[in-house]
């Protein structure tokens, strides 16, 4: 019986995670949690009291659960896609022994990317169970949406190996997570609609696939329609994680054979 | 004619402007353990990689178990084994673990993983550490470790990139004798080191490289009775008397090398030397005699040494 080689990356993932879980519970679980609470349940009880007509009737907690579910995909994609890679080059080097077995540049991407798949799936469950909790929105429709909000986080996935692959310090990287994922998270749609925006910085916020993400699991889950036709949506995002995808490939390649 | 594992032909790695490999020829025959001899940055390490099918020739002639890496790589690598110089074990793994992701990366089935497993912790004397994690384990534990990683696929050829660079005395001794058990059991085996020591304990034959060309090759034997004489004295003056003493020197020494802290005296027969040394008046505060070693051999041939 011949494995495809990708899928002995996945196995190793998954024994290192065995080990390692028990620090993503926190992440899995509280984050939406807390992110729930403070600003669901909180902050939305005043939004709610100033009836915002943009928001719709359901209120401020059933408006914000889908959209957190894309942009926490999406941060859970970042983390997953990003510190591996630059580790398995630069610190922990399993992709040096890695590729000196018969596991090819290509073997370790797909594997990653199927991994971090898994975890999305996963963690978007997480979520979907959460929101049913809260009473946000109904388990099964949150459900859904597990398909959409994983595919948000893979259009992150993929760009984000590139990146990781590419970099060659690690202040890089923090500088990226400084600068680029809070605003990515904020702007994403999931907090307010975005027409709440100056005029200037809508089409910014289109071009992110967080947004696109967001407006789909809002469409599953709450029902709103969608901004742009759903072939759109969903090709947006495929393309993304497959222009991600070939440019990790590429960097991959370049740092590794060399 | 016994059929060469490794041909290189005028192989050469460059990389932008830096010529890392300098056209070099070499064969490895099965069975034998080969050596690549030479200072830090000498080029061995890029031979290994090139050898190891992950990293591509700028130009000339490799094959590897007959096949070319840049075509055939996945095979290649597939019936290698690669010792690297760093510790890229997985951490968070257990001893065993190591051994099971890494077999499963040559699409080896479980069952037979565990067997071989057990066989190479006994062999590698980590038989008991088998479910402890890697991380607390010594450098020499670590390394053993990753030899044993390294045969996991019973390779046909194992490439070993300095194979004790940072290890204590003790376990480089152990990692020795291991690997000279593998050699007597037929592995071929391919081995960087910019130890002579470590060289002459375990390579039948080896090249000695120097800025990416190899300036000799042979048995470390033939090398030292080639380049060297059989004795060197080693001699240490006081800062004023090595001046005085070197034209005496010279007359009782086939070769002579200067170097910034000691006189290095070549010569067949190092008794008679110190003898006429001393009845010439030349009294160094040291004087010690040994057999000349590949040490010798590389400064005859670079003016430096090994490890500067």
């Amino acid at each position: 019986m011949n494995t495809p080689r990708s899928l002995m990356v996945v196995e190793a993932e998954y024994r290192i995670y065995r080990r390692t879980w028990r620090g993503t519970v926190l992440t899995t679980w509280l984050r939406p949690i807390l992110f729930l609470v403070a600003m669901g349940m909180g902050l939305g009880a005043l939004i709610d009291r100033n009836v915002n007509q943009a928001l719709g009737e359901a209120g401020y907690l059933a408006f914000l659960a889908p959209g957190l579910m894309a942009a926490s995909a999406m941060q859970t994609a970042i983390t997953e896609a990003s510190w591996p890679v630059r580790t398995g080059i630069k610190w922990r080097k399993n992709y040096w022994a890695q590729i000196s077995t018969p596991l090819t540049t290509n073997d370790l991407l797909t594997g990653l990317m199927i991994w971090i798949t898994i975890r999305l799936l996963f963690v978007s469950t997480a979520f979907a169970v959460v929101i049913w909790v809260f009473g946000a929105g109904s388990f099964g429709k949150a459900l859904m949406a597990v398909p959409a909000a994983t595919l948000t986080g893979m259009a992150f996935a993929s760009p984000l190996a590139a990146f990781a692959a590419w970099v060659k310090e690690d202040s890089t990287m923090i500088a990226m997570f400084r600068f680029s994922i809070i605003p990515l998270f904020l702007f994403s749609g999931a907090f307010f609609p975005i027409e709440q925006l100056p005029d200037f910085l809508e089409p910014i916020v289109v071009l992110s696939p967080a947004w696109h993400g967001v407006d789909l699991c809002r469409w599953i889950i709450l029902g709103t329609p969608l901004t742009l036709s759903i072939w759109t949506e969903l090709g947006y995002l495929a393309a993304t994680m497959a222009a991600g995808w070939w440019a990790a490939a590429r960097q991959l390649r370049k740092r590794l054979i060399v | 004619m016994v059929e060469s594992l490794v041909v290189g032909r005028g192989l050469s790695k460059k990389f932008g402007d830096f010529t890392a490999v300098d056209s070099i020829d070499f064969q490895i025959q099965a069975g034998e353990a080969f050596g690549f001899l030479g200072p830090n940055g000498a080029g061995k390490s890029s031979t290994m990689r090139m050898i190891g099918a992950t990293s591509p020739p700028t130009s000339g002639h490799l094959r590897v178990l007959g096949m070319d890496p840049m075509v055939d790589g996945i095979k290649i690598r597939g019936r290698l084994g690669v010792v690297p110089q760093e510790d890229n074990l997985d951490r968070e793994l257990s001893v065993y673990e190591n051994l099971l992701t890494y077999g499963r990366y040559f699409n080896m089935a479980r069952a037979e993983i565990d067997r071989r497993a057990a066989e190479l912790l006994e062999f590698v004397q980590l038989s008991e550490r088998r479910d402890s994690r890697v991380d607390p384990l010594s450098g020499g534990m670590k390394r053993r470790l990753i030899i044993a990683r390294g045969l996991i696929n019973q390779p046909e050829l194992l490439i070993l990139d300095e194979p004790t660079t940072g290890l204590d005395p003790q376990a480089r001794h152990v990692v020795w004798d291991r690997l000279y058990q593998l050699k007597q059991e037929g592995v071929t085996l391919v081995i960087t080191t910019h130890y002579m020591d470590e060289a002459e304990q375990l390579c039948d034959r080896l090249v000695v490289m120097d800025k990416g060309r190899i300036v000799a090759e042979g048995s470390p034997r033939s090398l030292i009775e080639r380049y060297s004489t059989r004795d060197v004295l080693e001699l240490r003056f006081e800062a004023d008397a090595r001046d005085q003493a070197l034209p005496v020197i010279e007359t009782v020494a086939q070769r002579t090398e200067n170097l910034p802290d000691k006189v290095m005296v070549y010569t067949d027969n190092a008794d008679e030397a110190v003898i006429r040394l001393s009845n010439n008046g030349v009294h160094p505060i040291s004087t010690l005699i040994r057999r000349s070693t590949l040490e010798d051999v590389f400064l005859r041939l670079t003016g430096r040494q090994l490890i500067e």
